[in-house]
């Protein structure tokens, strides 16, 4: 299809009718590191438009028809993919989802090999997961079908980076002089990488809050090197915490107290788990946001992950939203 | 070359080693340097005329991996050496992590005799195990590989951890008289780490290898040398604190040397992101880049680089480690360590020269009296009735490495597709032709 069609596809709505496809300049989406704050407002801007249908009772509509999206994981995951499924069945597109942990993979033939099966098929994009970081750009600089990236190793998570944000700006509007607190396991995360290359066109800043031990060493020399002057590292939560309007725990995996990373569960709970009565020296009206899955009684305690300040849920919803509208760019567009 | 004479004319003569440096002819008479000097004339004998170029002692490589037994889809002896001769190598030392490993009398025979037979002009000197298997558990048998004729002993990356272990293999080694070849890493420290811990493995989300994993290590075993009298020698060092131990070490008189490779004098970490500009920029993930030690951070590179000209580093070893297409294309995290360092090395080194950083002599030396001196070898010098082991170097000449053109099997290489000054023009091993350049001639 061409990008002048989209507007019977995905709504008959304005909102969706003068996107600035101009800005994008992406074959492929692996991290926000290059997105300019141009090409990310234009996803939102897609994105709202999405909300809506998602909205309707009948929630498909024909935008992708014709197209084959692939979904390849390498590694388990059920929130993500269902999320871009549901995603790309809503655009229309076909879908397959070749589950790489019980393929061919696991018979030991190479990841490059693996995707040009699934290029000589046809496919017009690939979303891939995979435990290794930088494994997607592997991906893209041996094929020439788009790659979305849906999490690779510690690296990198842009949609969920996207769908952060963009939730963020549902609830907070304008995100200037906003504060956001990203509280535990940095060191593994992607999605703390990705939201640090994502706030960064924003004017917010964030704070990543951790024991020493779940920060990179170089993390504070890549913050200087990049100037993301938005970022600061914080080890005590309380200090991390005042004044927060965002604050957005991670999951800790209990492979970190087998490494010795953390001491104990209990230790870790009592510096940095996310529940009310830390959030009391926050802004009375601090949202509380994670990525899921979530370790309830870990990182987050139940009253908070459930109450009025979480916006979880949401975080669901406009992951489909997003996520449509990264299909919409990266598929919709001229055949290449 | 007939009556097995060869005359080189009009070279610009250089051997550090013995504080030669000047214009002239070299004669070489039954594989032997035969006399030094100008207008040499000899009647009969081929002539190579050198003019505008260099002459120095054939190039020692204190570590590389020549992959036979075991790995010879990643190199053989045969291919290992024809990379090695281009290099202008003329002694090689090959580290024993074949499959099976040196570490019995057997399989250093065996290399020796695939040497003679598949390499006769590359001397290539096998190094033995430490430990059976490499295992570090028990020591191999150390006095049965010195007498087959190891010139050292490594469990090259795969360090002694334990200490005891190595303490032991220190006494035998001190009373064989022959280094520790010592690959240094505490891999409690350094285990499932990908690449140098920095700003470069945050940005990437991989794991990071502390330069203290490789300094830790270096303090045990100077303490251990010192304990035992043994000769240390310290390889592919890559951080400036094992220079700092190294540099210390020395001044109290230990028996500790150490070498450096090309890479790490002039590679940082953040090669291996370098981006590739396509129609959107990618990082890299380069795992052309992915060696052991790690490719280190601007400021260890400064450091080494005054190690060389300063002579506490000892010797550049290029850790030539071949490996195939398939070891390489794949995850960062899955990728095989390891650069095909032998036809680059000294492109590699020159560019050090060319900016001024070192000297051509400091660079001369730790490819040839400097390993001699490692290995308490009489090669490494152009001195009358030596071997004739000789290099012939053009040094403003410009070329772009073309992995397709090399002669090892592995093509694994970051230095793949850039422009070097400084090239092997031609090498002479015993007094015969190993390698030349298609337009050096002999008449």
């Amino acid at each position: 299809m061409s990008l002048s069609e989209p507007r019977q596809g995905v709504s008959t709505k304005e909102t969706m009718a003068q996107p600035s496809i101009d800005y994008w300049k992406h074959r492929h989406v692996l991290d926000l590191d290059d997105f300019s704050r141009e090409e990310t407002d234009l996803v939102f801007e897609i994105a709202e438009g999405m909300v809506e249908i998602l909205d309707r009772d009948v929630k498909k509509v024909p935008t992708l028809r014709g197209k084959t999206i692939a979904t390849m994981f390498f590694e388990p995951s059920t929130r993500t993919r269902a999320s871009f499924e549901m995603a790309a069945k809503y655009l229309g597109a076909d879908t397959i989802s070749l589950d790489a942990t019980r393929s061919s993979v696991a018979k030991g033939e190479s990841l490059v090999d693996s995707l040009r099966t699934l290029q000589a098929l046809e496919v017009d994009a690939i979303i891939m997961r995979h435990n290794c970081s930088g494994a997607p750009y592997l991906a893209a600089q041996n094929l020439d079908t788009s790659i979305i990236n849906a999490g690779d190793g510690w690296h990198a998570h842009p949609s969920q980076g996207l769908l952060d944000i963009f939730t963020m700006r549902q609830q907070l509007g304008d995100l200037k002089g906003r504060k956001a607190v990203i509280v535990g396991d940095i060191l593994h995360s992607r999605v703390a990488r990705s939201n640090i290359w994502g706030m960064r066109h924003y004017g917010m800043k964030l704070v990543l809050c951790a024991p020493p031990t779940l920060i990179p060493h170089g993390l504070r020399d890549m913050l200087e090197k990049y100037s993301l002057n938005h970022v600061t590292i914080e080890h005590n939560l309380d200090a991390a915490i005042e004044n927060a309007d965002i604050v957005m725990p991670l999951r800790l995996q209990k492979e970190r107290q087998q490494s010795g990373l953390i001491s104990s569960l209990r230790e870790y709970i009592q510096g940095y788990q996310i529940n009310s009565s830390r959030l009391a020296g926050a802004k009375p009206d601090v949202l509380v946001m994670h990525p899921g899955p979530m370790n309830e009684g870990a990182e987050i305690s139940p009253d908070v992950a459930y109450g009025t300040r979480s916006l979880i849920e949401q975080q669901v919803t406009n992951g489909v939203a997003v996520r449509m509208a990264l299909l919409y760019l990266i598929a919709g567009g001229k055949n290449r | 070359m007939t009556n097995n004479l060869l005359l080189i004319k009009n070279a610009r003569i250089l051997d550090p080693g013995a504080g030669i440096d000047e214009t002239g002819d070299i004669l070489i008479a039954e594989g032997k340097i035969s006399k030094t000097g100008k207008d040499i004339t000899k009647s009969g004998a081929s002539i190579i005329d050198a003019s505008g170029l260099i002459v120095c002692p054939g190039f020692i490589d204190l570590h590389c991996h020549l992959r036979q037994p075991g790995y010879e889809n990643k190199e053989t002896i045969a291919s290992g050496a024809a990379a090695a001769a281009r290099g202008g190598y003329t002694t090689i030392c090959c580290m024993p992590n074949t499959n099976p490993p040196l570490d019995s009398a057997a399989t250093i025979s065996y290399v020796r005799e695939l040497a003679a037979r598949d390499a006769p002009r590359v001397r290539i000197l096998p190094v033995g195990c430490i430990t059976a298997g490499r295992a570090g558990k028990e020591l191999a048998n150390l006095t049965e590989l010195a007498d087959a004729g190891c010139v050292g002993f490594s469990d090259d990356g795969s360090p002694v951890s334990d200490t005891r272990i190595m303490s032991l293999a220190m006494e035998n080694t001190a009373m064989l008289d022959l280094p520790i070849i010592d690959h240094c890493e505490d891999i409690n420290l350094s285990q499932g780490g990908h690449m140098n811990d920095g700003w470069v493995a945050a940005r990437l989300g991989l794991k990071g290898i502390p330069a203290a994993a490789e300094e830790i290590m270096v303090a045990r075993d100077i303490a251990l040398c010192e304990l035992t009298g043994a000769r240390l020698h310290v390889t592919h060092m890559s951080t400036a604190g094992s220079l700092q131990l190294i540099r210390a070490a020395k001044k109290r008189g230990l028996k500790v040397t150490c070498d450096v490779t090309p890479h790490n004098l002039t590679l940082t970490h953040e090669r291996v992101m370098k981006t590739q500009n396509g129609a959107q920029t990618l990082l890299a993930y380069d795992t052309n880049a992915r060696v052991n030690p790690p490719l280190r951070s601007p400021d260890d590179i400064e450091a080494l680089i005054g190690g060389i000209a300063d002579g506490t580093i000892d010797a550049v070893a290029t850790d030539h480690a071949p490996h195939t297409a398939e070891d390489k294309l794949c995850e960062f995290e899955n990728a095989v360590s390891g650069i095909s360092g032998f036809e680059t090395a000294f492109g590699v080194l020159m560019s050090l020269v060319h900016s001024g950083k070192i000297g051509l002599n400091a660079l001369v030396t730790s490819l040839t009296a400097g390993p001699a001196r490692v290995l308490r070898d009489k090669a490494g010098t152009l001195q009358t009735g030596t071997r004739a082991d000789i290099v012939l170097l053009d040094i403003g000449h410009e070329w772009t490495v073309d992995v397709q053109n090399f002669l090892s099997k592995g093509r694994n290489t970051p230095f793949a597709g850039c422009k070097l000054k400084g090239m092997v023009m031609a090498t002479i091993s015993s007094g015969q032709l190993s390698w030349h350049h298609s337009s050096v001639r002999i008449s």
